[in-house]
């Protein structure tokens, strides 16, 4: 089988509110998949009808080959899911809640139990609401990756983890995927994705905007270059592919698509190059690209 | 800045979060006293009438337990302040929990911390709580007041009237906001904080039923009573609860002040690194949820209660025997047990009130679970929604019917007991216990219902239905509603045994019903959204 996830033309309606507006996704089976947007994007509400939790108005949507919605008890046995904030019962213990979830869900893997609460130093003896909000996510991490699932669907896992714990959490995907597992991690934190995923989709009210391997998405950002000249710059505007230009006698800034760049530095060269600075391209800024732009995300009512 | 800094800001905070609940109980609080006296105005209008009454009443001493010492004279205003007197009770339990659910409730969700490091002193949430639940006490004291002054009764004991009601708000506002500071959970302070309502309930009736009048003075429940409106206007009393309410908000914030933000005085215990073996089904996590309330219920009620209920009920027929009146009109009724069977038939109805409170907020825990985002990640293993809302359901409904079975096992076996003919006894008190559950079922199973077909709205159809249940079978009768209206409680259609008919047809289609709704409920949860926030 190709694919553990693929979603097309996804809906979701909450009244007035369009939480999904054809939503595209595809995750390949083995792979790691970054799944970023801004507050309110329509992330939680993806991986809540991925569950069988919520029902789509229309699209579809498969889940390692079933229907979330019809197979969702069977299809739960092969994946395991981490919520963007993990509540717990305030009487249960962090060992109980991993031990019952995974149990739910089939059974996990007691030796991996143990290193993984060594790996996230948690105490599993301390009732839930002793937890602070980094260590209720712990349990929920546990929870989740010390089953032996073939997809791990983690909407958020690292909010509230200290920079420490962040690392091992990365360390543990990056086995994870090593053995061959799916994930499809919902994030916000760029570095995490960088880090960690084969390819990222990038959705903003509830549509998918953008989607690839991180090398494609690099090469959607764009360089930013000043440039001193040796006589005024002419023409530089007009060349596609390039933004905010900012010319000052001999001094000129400017942003240009990382496809445009030849064209560029040969219009610069023509008028005669004394210094030269570029900036590679980040992905940071494809981000805030998307993420930017007025604040929408909050209010993207029909 | 001072410790009390922003006390007014979160005041205001806390009218606008509960600016739909507030009004509705300060309203319906409020004017209870003044549709009682209008119904008892019009049913009793002379002295003598009223005098009566209050004879028949007070000769049982459960009912003294229940409503307090009896009116020295029979005036409409003395009547009205006795007969209303379970409103003092409802009044402070609410008072109770609104201050747990404004400074507990708040620190346990992570919002207190939020506020504390806004410009707010760090014992303005308890002020301001504490504050704010007892102006909505005044509130409904002028209510009180006003609606009593309306039917022509005296200013000054109105006046007494409204402050003695007003004056259990405030107290036990600050009795919460104690309860608040001894336990880490909401849940555990709200069972500290009602465990005390309840002692204090319970030293109040025992006081009045054996008029041992020092006991008194030992609940605070007690002293609004003891106030005596119409007749001896007791204004000194209120010297003291201004006294008492201080000093307990003074001992709360002192409390407050020895522990850390999120922590409470009791330390916490450790639990189990490993889940025991068996704890690895819905069932077995529902179980560790329903648990405590179930064996609180049991024992509460069940056992302790049904022994009491018991106990008395024998009783009842020994005072009878003083009144040959109404020895005389018993025996035309059916023989001397008919008292001891009434009163056992009407405190199992009472009873069954509360066990519906209990199973209506069983059937809620699902919504709780699921408002918290905590049957979230249960669903997302391979756990059925059906199984999930069973394992809950099987508490919502078989918990009622493990506390009515023990209220009626030990209500006949202490009755049994003190008639000499357990054998006789027993089987018949038990029935009364267990005829009373189709009624209970079916405001659980109306819980159910809202639940899956309207998430949101299932606390507010639970717990209104159960109050208009308590309305129609309390004072229905007094306000002469018609028997239509009546009928739309299911606890009038319960047959009153021991002593009266046993009747099956309502049973059979009580039962029904509440497996109708059941059904209707769960095949709406089923098919939607989970979670509904
Ligand atoms: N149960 C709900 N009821 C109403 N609106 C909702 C509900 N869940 C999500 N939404 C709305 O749907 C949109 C998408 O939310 P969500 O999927 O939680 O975004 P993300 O996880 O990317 O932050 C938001 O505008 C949010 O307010
Ligand atoms: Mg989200």
């Amino acid at each position: 089988m190709e694919n553990a996830i693929s979603v097309s033309g996804l809906v979701k309606n909450f009244g007035p509110t369009r939480a999904l507006d054809g939503l595209d996704l595809t995750v390949a089976t083995g792979e790691v998949h970054g799944f970023l947007g801004p507050n309110g994007a329509g992330k939680t509400t993806t991986i809540r009808v991925l569950l069988g939790l919520l029902r789509a108005d229309s699209g579809q949507a498969t889940l390692l080959g079933g229907d979330p919605w019809r197979d969702a008890v069977t299809l739960h046995k092969r994946l395991a899911y981490v919520p963007g904030d993990v509540t717990l019962w305030p009487n249960l213990s962090g060992g109980e809640v991993i031990d019952l979830l995974g149990r739910l869900r089939g059974g996990l893997d007691p030796k991996r139990r143990k290193d993984l609460l060594k790996r996230f130093d948690l105490d599993p003896r301390k009732k839930g609401r002793a937890y602070s909000k980094g260590n209720r996510q712990k349990v929920g991490l546990i929870a989740a990756l010390a089953s032996n699932v073939e997809l791990l669907l983690l909407d958020e896992p690292t909010s509230g983890l200290d920079p420490l714990m962040e690392e091992e959490f990365r360390q543990v995907i990056a086995e994870e995927a090593r053995n061959g597992r799916t994930v499809l991690l919902s994030s916000h934190i760029l570095s995490e994705v960088e880090a960690l995923c084969d390819r990222v989709s990038i959705i903003r009210l509830g549509r998918t905007v953008e989607t690839g391997t991180l090398a494609q998405l690099r090469h959607l950002t764009r360089t930013s270059i000043s440039a001193e000249l040796a006589s005024p710059p002419n023409g530089l505007a007009e060349l596609p592919g390039v933004h905010d230009v900012h010319i000052q006698d001999h001094q000129v800034n400017l942003q240009v698509d990382s496809t445009q760049l030849d064209a560029v530095l040969r219009q610069l060269s023509a008028s005669g190059v004394r210094s030269l600075v570029s900036q590679p391209p980040t992905l940071e800024e494809l981000f805030l690209r998307h993420y930017e732009t007025p604040e929408t995300a909050g209010a993207n009512q029909k | 800045m001072n410790s009390f800094t922003g006390t007014g800001a979160l005041i205001r905070l806390i009218l606008r979060r509960d600016r739909v609940l507030l009004p509705i109980w300060i309203l319906f609080m409020g004017l209870l006293p003044l549709s009682l006296a209008s119904g008892t105005a019009a049913l009793y209008p002379t002295d003598a009438g009223r005098q009566g009454y209050i004879d028949g009443l007070a000769a049982n001493p459960m009912l003294v337990m229940f409503y307090g010492p009896k009116p020295l004279e029979p005036s409409l205003g003395a009547l009205v302040f006795w007969r209303s007197a379970t409103g003092i009770v409802i009044l402070a339990i609410i008072t109770l929990l609104m201050v747990i659910r404004h400074t507990r409730v708040e620190e346990e969700a992570g919002r207190r911390e939020l506020l504390g490091s806004a410009v707010v002193g760090r014992n303005a949430g308890l002020a301001a709580a504490v504050l704010a639940a007892s102006g909505a006490s005044v509130a409904v004291g002028i209510l009180v007041a006003l609606g009593m002054m309306s039917q022509d009764t005296p200013a000054a004991g109105s006046v007494a009237m409204g402050l003695a009601w007003a004056s259990a708000g405030i107290i036990f506002a600050a009795i919460g906001a104690i309860a608040a500071q001894l336990s880490e959970g909401a849940g555990a302070a709200r069972g500290i904080g009602l465990g005390i309502i309840g002692v204090s309930f319970a030293v109040r009736g025992a006081a009045d039923m054996t008029d041992t009048g020092w006991l008194n003075w030992l609940s605070p429940l007690g002293w609004s009573h003891h106030v005596f409106a119409y007749t001896l206007d007791r204004w000194w009393i209120f010297g003291l609860v201004a006294v008492a309410s201080l000093a307990f908000t003074y001992l709360a914030i002192s409390l407050s002040a020895r522990r850390d933000v999120g922590a409470g005085l009791l330390p916490p215990r450790l639990g189990r690194a490993v889940a025991s073996p068996g704890f690895s089904t819905p069932l077995a996590l529902a179980w560790r949820l329903h648990r405590g309330n179930m064996w609180g219920w049991t024992i509460g009620l069940g056992l302790v209660g049904g022994a009491l209920f018991g106990g008395v009920a024998d009783s009842t027929t020994k005072l009878l025997a003083d009144n040959e009146q109404l020895k005389e009109i018993m025996a035309r009724l059916g023989g001397d047990s008919v008292a001891a069977d009434m009163f056992l038939a009407g405190t199992m109805g009472i009873g069954a009130i509360a066990v519906a409170a209990y199973g209506i907020s069983a059937a809620l825990k699902m919504r709780l679970e699921e408002a918290s985002l905590r049957s979230e990640p249960v669903l997302a293993t391979s756990v059925s929604r059906m199984s999930w809302a069973s394992s809950h359901l099987v508490f919502a409904f078989l918990g009622p019917l493990v506390v009515m079975a023990a209220t009626g096992l030990s209500a006949g076996l202490v009755y049994g007991a003190s008639t000499g003919a357990v054998f006789d006894d027993l089987p018949r008190v038990l029935g009364g216990a267990l005829v009373q559950l189709p009624a209970i079922w079916v405001l659980t199973a109306l819980t159910v219902a809202a639940f899956g077909l309207v998430p949101r709205l299932a606390p507010g159809i639970g717990w209104g239905a159960l109050a208009a249940c308590l309305m129609l079978g309390q004072v229905g009768a007094l306000l002469g509603l018609s028997q239509t209206v009546l009928d739309l409680s299911p606890f009038t259609h319960t047959p009153r045994v021991p002593g009266g008919e046993m009747a099956w047809t309502p049973m059979i289609v009580l039962t029904a019903i509440a497996i109708v709704l059941m059904a209707a409920g769960l095949s709406a949860f089923r098919r939607r959204d989970i979670p509904v926030t």
